[in-house]
């Protein structure tokens, strides 16, 4: 059973208050439990079990404007009051950084509405195995899948923030999530996978296990005997599980840290148009059962929801309270980021993005970390399919796409198909005008 | 030495006799426990941002039959803990039979010292030394207009207790010191990445001036990119600078070359052994043996001492990495390639120092040879999808070649290529082979671990440039 929240609260409660003694005049613990259990199965047999159970302390101690942390998985009390006599001892002769500081006390969240984040159900192992048994089942229906490997997870976790100005608060939450990856081979004794997966914070909400191995296999399948495509420039429709890869580069970009460091390609762009006119993005913290949803951000701020563009128009940095103060902006609750960050879905169906264009990319992986928030620039490596007046042709691969998120930004239609899969969320996506890197 | 036994209702004898009795049907596994501290000390906008220390105790017990792999770990060391655990492996593996194998190689010797690298440099001096970097790299000029600068010091304790009673350690010191600088100039940024590190004290690597080396390295790229032009999209020549950009043979030959994803045969090189897989000439090894560097080891995870490993030998596919489970499951031996992040997380077969050794051709020649192409010198992360074999990497400092010549800077762009394919696209090898500088970190399956990469200049003969320009 993952711990309580008294004996959370009485261990957050220890570390500040012998912060205190010892001379911090301000600080902040958090404590985390959790405990996870994984099966793995592949190719019809159990291949791994794995369970995880996870304590973590983590404290913050401010002498005036002098700051240092610590954390720890060694709770004995004895490695607490060693740690803690370190962190003091490191905060004294840390330099002193005006911005340091525990949030303004009138935005701390003070009250909660059950979000129903936490899911008291527990399945076996046992019966996660008869769950991917069924995964597996499903996807092999396919001759031509040769391997499949699935995995079950559940996760419960309970977490408690405590701070010397009073707060003291901390909620349980649970995770549920399966998935499927399938290998197929092609003529040519050539291999692809592909993969499909639940996640949910109610046991009750996954999918059921034939969708995924059916899914899975579909998938891969798609992506047999791929062809090189010869380098030009086209449009691209980002398949729902690239496009919301675009709003966590944008995230990233408009954090109150990159701007305030002034390394991010956005800097100075409040109230400006940076994206097309039909274009609105969301970051709504309080969506029942949400994957991204939170009741504070990390420092204990309380989390409204934002409309961060309007109209294509950049309204909001994500704010936390060291930022903040660099930037002489109240934090608005983003200390760890965005919460369920989402685009407002388009007005164009799916079938109808993909006819828009004669031809068009269409893209379902991206593979590569090329992302350069300071510039913009952004180059990755690609597959997907080759689509001609809205029908799929065939599937391409090793082949990158690149350009520069600000036009990138400015030339994106949205489908009307918005579905609430991860904590960040986009429609499929057609990009005008970036070039494709092939033959 | 460690003890975890010291202050815990656990004593080693009870370890031993729930490790014994949980592993007496199982073919392999242990209990490994860790004791890790570390520290993170970081300058950024002029100040001091963080100054973090961690202290991290935990054991992961682990059974193995035929395939299957139980784990269970926690970070509570106890009576009721560890058997909570051992209840969870046997319900597991409740229908499994085997024989354990009590086989381990010994060896003496070790490839780091004993140093606690957190404690052997002062905190304040330290923080003297960030500012000292700060003012070094401001001081460029006018340009500069972000530098951060970091310390990161890890003191890992380790211990492996298996079913008998055998017992193998291992205490592993970890540094890394990093530059990063953002130069601005006629409304153009662009950053510039640098850093050292390895198995020793920080001061053996920031001796002598050495940290300004650092410095004027991460001011250079971030120059360099500075002037760059977009880069070219489409197939050309590509010749690889010494180093760092090795991790193009990390990414694309490395990783289809660990034993889980062979015996799986999802790698796509998981047919090909015995076979020509890269042009003559092309020898590649991973070495865990190499004193001090990043990714050396004594023994790995399991406890099996590292070695240097031939994976091609004159561009004939010879060995794949392998942990204890894949070798016997593979009819072979472990080559001390099973590594896990920390005791959160099962072994893996997985990469220490891969290089590709010395062939016959030097840089100048390379470049001379080709009419339209690029030298890529410096790259950031990279990638790969070991089924179907496509990889990238990307460049943080190239130039376009052309006739023969080195041309001007070009953008940063993603290289995208195919494994199994891309090592018989090496025509020339150089023989200017260098280490990494003690930087690199190997994701995979969620675990990261600290590598190394080494290589000469190569001159790859088609490659695909993820750029812009058509």
């Amino acid at each position: 059973m993952v711990k309580d929240q008294d004996y959370l609260k009485k261990t957050a409660s220890f570390c500040v208050d012998l912060a205190k003694k010892l001379g911090a005049t301000d600080s902040s613990a958090a404590v985390m439990h959790s405990i996870s259990e994984t099966v793995n199965f592949r190719n019809k047999k159990l291949d791994e079990s794995d369970r995880s159970d996870s304590l973590g302390v983590s404290l913050t101690t401010y002498i005036g404007k002098k700051k240092s942390s610590i954390s720890s998985s060694n709770l004995t009390e004895e490695n607490i009051n060693t740690l803690i006599e370190r962190c003091i001892e490191t905060t004294k002769i840390t330099p002193e950084d005006e911005y340091n500081s525990l949030p303004d006390k009138d935005l701390l969240a003070n009250k909660i509405n059950d979000l129903n984040l936490y899911d008291d159900d527990h399945i076996e192992n046992d019966e996660k195995i008869e769950y991917l048994k069924e995964v597996e089942e499903a996807a092999f229906q396919k001759k031509e899948i040769i391997n499949t490997e699935t995995g079950f997870s559940e996760s419960k976790s309970n977490f408690i923030l405590a701070s010397s100005d009073g707060f003291l608060n901390g909620y349980k939450s649970s995770s549920f999530s399966a998935s499927c990856v399938a290998v197929a081979k092609d003529s040519n004794n050539k291999m692809e996978r592909d993969y499909e997966f639940t996640s949910t914070c109610h046991l009750n909400d996954m999918l059921k296990p034939s969708q995924i191995g059916e899914m899975a296999a579909k998938k891969t399948l798609q992506k047999l005997d791929p062809r090189k495509i010869e380098s030009e420039k086209i449009s691209i429709i980002f398949d729902r599980r690239i496009s919301k890869g675009i709003l966590s580069s944008f995230a990233g970009a408009i954090s109150a840290s990159s701007i305030a460091r002034g390394t991010s390609f956005l800097k100075d762009t409040i109230d400006k148009e940076i994206f097309s006119s039909s274009i609105n993005i969301f970051d709504k913290p309080d969506i029942l059962k949400g994957l991204g949803s939170r009741y504070f951000d990390s420092e204990g701020v309380k989390t409204d929801e934002l409309k961060l563009v309007d109209q294509g128009v950049l309204k909001h940095y994500l704010v936390d309270t060291y930022n903040g103060k660099k930037l002489n902006l109240k934090s608005n609750g983003r200390s760890g980021g965005t919460s369920n960050l989402f685009f407002e879905k388009g007005s164009i169906s799916y079938k109808n993005l993909l006819k828009l264009n004669s031809r068009t990319l269409y893209i379902t992986e991206t593979i590569g970390h090329g992302s350069n928030l300071v510039t913009g620039d952004y180059s990755v490596g690609a597959n997907g399919f080759m689509v001609e007046d809205g029908v799929f042709k065939y599937p391409v691969s090793e082949i990158t796409i690149a350009g520069n998120f600000k036009d990138i930004f400015m030339n994106i239609t949205l489908a009307d198909d918005l579905e609430f899969k991860y904590s960040t969320n986009a429609p499929t996506m057609l990009i005008e005008g970036m070039v494709v890197a092939g033959k | 030495m460690n003890d975890f036994f010291t202050k815990t209702d656990l004593s080693r004898k009870d370890a031993e006799s729930i490790i014994s009795e949980t592993l007496n049907n199982c073919d392999d596994g242990e209990l490994y426990l860790e004791n890790s501290k570390s520290e993170s000390i970081v300058l950024d906008d002029d100040k001091i941002k963080s100054s973090s220390y961690s202290s991290d105790l935990g054991y992961g017990l682990r059974a193995v039959s035929g395939e299957v792999v139980a784990y269970s770990h926690s970070n509570e060391i106890s009576k009721k803990s560890l058997n909570q655990s051992a209840n969870n492996l046997s319900s597991t593996l409740k229908s499994q039979k085997g024989i354990y194998n009590h086989e381990i190689p010994q060896s003496n010797e070790k490839f780091y010292k004993d140093v606690n690298p957190i404690e052997e440099k002062s905190l304040q001096s330290k923080l003297d030394l960030l500012k000292e970097v700060n003012n070094y790299t401001r001081a460029k000029g006018g340009m500069v207009q972000q530098v951060t600068a970091s310390f990161a010091g890890e003191h890992k304790s380790i211990e492996i207790i298996r079913s008998g009673g055998e017992v193998l350690t291992d205490v592993r010191p970890l540094i890394r010191f990093n530059v990063s600088v953002m130069l601005e100039k006629y409304g153009k940024k662009e950053t510039g990445v640098y850093g050292i590190g390895g198995r020793q004290s920080y001061d053996e690597y920031l001796k002598d001036d050495n940290w300004k080396k650092v410095c004027d390295e991460a001011f250079r790229i971030a120059s360099v990119n500075l002037e760059s032009k977009p880069a070219p999209a489409g197939e050309m020549k590509v010749v690889l600078g010494s180093g760092w950009p090795a991790i193009l043979i990390h990414e694309a030959i490395g990783h289809g070359l660990e034993g889980d994803f062979n015996r799986k045969k999802t790698s796509a090189f998981h047919n090909l052994m015995g076979q020509r897989v890269a042009s003559e000439g092309v020898t590649i090894v991973d070495d865990g043996t190499l004193h001090n560097r990043r990714g050396s080891l004594t023994i790995d995870d399991e406890g099996t001492p590292t070695e240097k490993t031939v994976l091609i030998e004159n561009g004939i596919l010879k060995n794949f990495m392998q942990d204890r489970l894949n070798a016997r499951l593979m009819n072979t031996r472990s080559t001390g390639s099973g590594r896990r992040e920390s005791y959160k997380h099962v072994v893996l077969p997985r990469m220490r120092n891969t290089m590709m050794l010395n062939g016959k051709y030097s840089q100048e020649e390379m470049i001379k040879s080709v009419d339209k192409g690029i030298f890529a010198v410096s790259f950031g992360g990279g990638q790969v999808d070991i089924t179907s074999g496509k990889f990238v990497f990307n460049c943080t400092e190239a130039y376009e070649i052309i006739n023969g010549k080195i041309g001007s800077p070009i953008k940063g762009a993603t290289l995208i290529g195919d494994g199994p394919s891309i090592l018989k696209e090496v025509s020339l090898v150089g023989n200017n082979m260098m280490l990494d500088p003690g930087i690199g970190t190997c994701g995979k399956a969620g675990q990261g671990v600290p590598v190394g990469v080494a290589q000469p200049s190569i001159l790859i003969d088609k490659m695909t440039v993820g750029g812009t320009q058509l």
